[in-house]
């Protein structure tokens, strides 16, 4: 593809907004549903005390299902709108969740500090094409800044790795 | 006078080398948050909060408000150079900001930001010294009807004065109100909406979703609309300084109304961002050459930050006052409140004098220094949004998660916040306010209990609400508000009927 292609705004369209708006609202309707029937087992009416534990949120549930039936009758009833996402757009947001969500795995295994040395230097590198000796100092200067700031200074500790415990931390 | 005594006395609890530093860490890095694109006042106030949790509360809690100071002012940073507003309530400084920046006047109207915005907060916090201990000492004769009945304004005013279609602010709402109180039932002890889920036991923290709702989807926001920057180099010099500040008081009618428009909305849960384009607009219809908007007129650059930043200091007086938050950031520094073990509320200003004037004297002096801070380090500011977006977004990525992670000691929030941040992304885009969620998510428990609380004591009888001329009008008034839309609809129908 010629690369003034590559950035027209107009790649196909992933999804309609309404599309999008539509699959929400059945997901919440369906999350009213199952908040529902939990505080209805939790007890949702009246006793001697006043409302049962779940009668407050029994209520909120049915708010938030009508609310959503609301949203879909509307969206359906309305026409097809602009794109929720363009696929180029897609792709340039799953290049940074995609990383992130590694990062979180990492971060069990790894510590965080290690984790985000490895996400730092690696989104430079693939996602921002920058120089790699520049990417290596920044992560390592950030991730070190980071320990110092929070693990030395302000007694807040963070989940650690193999490579803090060779260091005795 | 006694306002007066006690802020001298919060100027003392205030002037420690300790605080002072901890007041210009807090302002450079809320500018810092302010100037990038995809961290705003209530993300940075929500990630920098587990800087604070070995912090004495007035320590903390000046660095965290001098954060959302900071973010404040950074915030027209870089709607003037860039064209880029950082913070949605900086959206409208652009519309003449920018302009002014194009025509090389870019010095001029950071100024000009810059001292509207420290008028703007100065009027504010006039307001909250003289004005929240007045409320907060009133609300001590509150009981859980009157309670209730606040927070059922505060919800309700979001549906009815909101700018969103109003099914999606009920579900916002909602969904928020639920999701607080997942977890253990503060009544009766009962488990509640945890399917088992042992992690779900602990309820769901707020800063958790917060750091996600906010931090994570405004990061993939920015990575979809791939934000090129192209911006206007400036530098501050006392002269021009001393020539806008001269031009000032010509505007001073704009500037009160902006003042007042802001206090009125921080107040009342509007926002800073309806205020500043609120303050825009009537700018302009007040002005005799209305063409002239738009095109780099300084008095636009004068209302909408004014207005922004009255509204956001003033969003802190109902939070000190009441312990209801007028703002996303009021109710951050509101769940910060309870992490260092107060209780937020009227009995605040009696239990807690050196907190509420510690702060408070802060907000004096956290915008004078802010003020100056920002007039002398424009450039270094502006050249951080040089940096690349692909070194910038992944350390916003581990501050986020840093952030999830130390408010529990759970690699359960860490995911918690991704999801969050998913959510987030989602909601942006179809349109679902993340404001009224972020609020009710805060408050939720504690509104159950007050409704709770009420029905008790009134033996299940709903008339409690109306059981005083107080919390009658109250109630009364938020149901108004509720069915505004409704209301309004009608009159007009009505009126526009011949008859």
């Amino acid at each position: 593809m010629a690369p003034e292609h590559e950035a027209q705004p107009d790649s196909p369209a992933v999804a309609s907004t309404r599309a999008v708006d539509i699959a929400v609202s059945v997901l919440l309707l369906a999350l009213a549903g199952l908040l529902a029937f939990d505080n209805w087992r939790t007890g949702m009416s009246w006793d001697a005390t006043g409302p049962q534990a779940g009668y407050f949120p029994f209520y909120l549930s049915m708010i938030l299902a009508g609310a959503s039936v609301y949203g879909i009758v509307k969206e359906l009833a309305a026409r097809a709108n602009e794109p929720f996402v363009r696929r180029e757009q897609l792709q340039r947001v799953l290049q940074v969740l995609v990383p992130t969500i590694a990062f979180c795995v990492l971060m069990q295994w790894l510590g965080l500090y290690v984790a985000s040395f490895v996400l730092i230097a690696g989104f430079m590198i693939w996602v921002g094409r920058i120089a790699v000796w520049k990417s290596v100092v920044t992560a390592l200067v950030f991730s070190l800044a980071m320990f110092v700031t929070f693990d030395i200074a302000f007694d807040v500790i963070m989940p650690k790795g193999p490579l803090e415990a060779l260091f005795g931390f | 006078m006694e306002a007066l005594q006690l802020l001298i006395y919060g100027f003392g609890v205030l002037l420690t080398w300790k605080t002072l530093a901890l007041m210009m860490l807090g302002l450079v890095l809320g500018i810092f948050v302010g100037v990038l694109p995809g961290l705003g006042g209530p993300n940075g106030v929500a990630i920098l909060l587990p800087l604070t949790f070995t912090m004495d509360p007035t320590s903390a809690i000046v660095m965290l408000s001098c954060i959302y100071w900071g973010a404040l002012f950074g915030g027209a940073i870089t709607s003037i150079l860039f064209n880029i507003p950082g913070e949605a309530w900086s959206v409208a400084t652009t519309f003449d900001g920018y302009p002014m920046a194009q025509q090389g006047r870019a010095a001029e109207a950071l100024t000009a930001a810059f001292t509207s915005s420290f008028i703007g907060s100065l009027v504010a916090v006039l307001l909250i010294t003289f004005l929240a201990p007045g409320i907060a000492s009133f609300a001590l004769r509150f009981g859980p009807p009157e309670f209730f009945s606040v927070y059922l304004l505060t919800f309700c005013s979001f549906v009815g004065l909101g700018r969103e279609e109003k099914h999606k602010t009920l579900i916002s709402m909602s969904l928020g109100l639920l999701l607080a109180g997942v977890g253990m039932d503060t009544v009766s002890g009962q488990l509640r909406m945890t399917f088992g889920w042992s992690e779900l036991f602990r309820g769901i923290n707020f800063l958790v979703a917060v750091i996600g709702l906010f931090g994570i989807s405004e990061i993939m926001l920015t990575m979809e609309e791939r934000l090129a920057l192209r911006g206007h180099a400036a530098s501050i010099s006392l002269r021009v300084v001393l020539k806008v500040w001269k031009e000032m008081p010509r505007y001073w009618m704009t500037l009160l109304r902006s003042s007042a428009i802001g206090c009125w909305l921080g107040i009342t849960p509007g926002g800073a961002i309806a205020a500043s384009f609120m303050g825009y607009n009537l700018a302009k219809r007040f002005a005799k050459d209305k063409e002239s908007f738009g095109k780099g007129r300084i008095e636009g650059v004068f209302a909408p930050e004014t207005a922004a930043h009255a509204s956001g200091t003033a969003a802190l007086l109902p939070m000190l006052a009441l312990g209801i938050p007028g703002s996303g950031t009021a109710a951050i520094l509101l769940g910060g409140l309870m992490v260092w073990g107060l209780n937020p509320g009227p009995l605040l200003f009696v239990e807690h004098k050196n907190f509420v004037w510690g702060l408070i004297a802060s907000m004096y002096l956290g915008n004078v220094v802010g003020l100056v801070l920002v007039l002398s380090t424009v450039p270094i500011f502006a050249s951080v949004l040089r940096v690349p977006f692909a070194a910038i977004a992944p350390m916003i990525v581990v501050s986020c998660a840093i952030g999830a992670f130390a408010i529990q000691n759970a690699m359960f929030d860490v995911w918690l916040m991704l999801v969050f941040g998913v959510v987030g992304y989602v909601f942006k885009k179809i349109g679902i306010p993340l404001a009224p969620f972020t609020l009710a998510l805060v408050l939720g428990n504690r509104a159950e209990d007050a409704f709770r609380l009420s029905m008790i004591g009134a033996g299940g009888d709903m008339r409690v609400f109306w059981s005083n001329g107080l919390v009658g009008s109250i109630t009364t008034l938020a149901l108004i508000l509720l069915f505004w839309p409704v209301i309004s609809a009608v009159w007009q129908r009505l009126r526009g009927m011949p008859t």
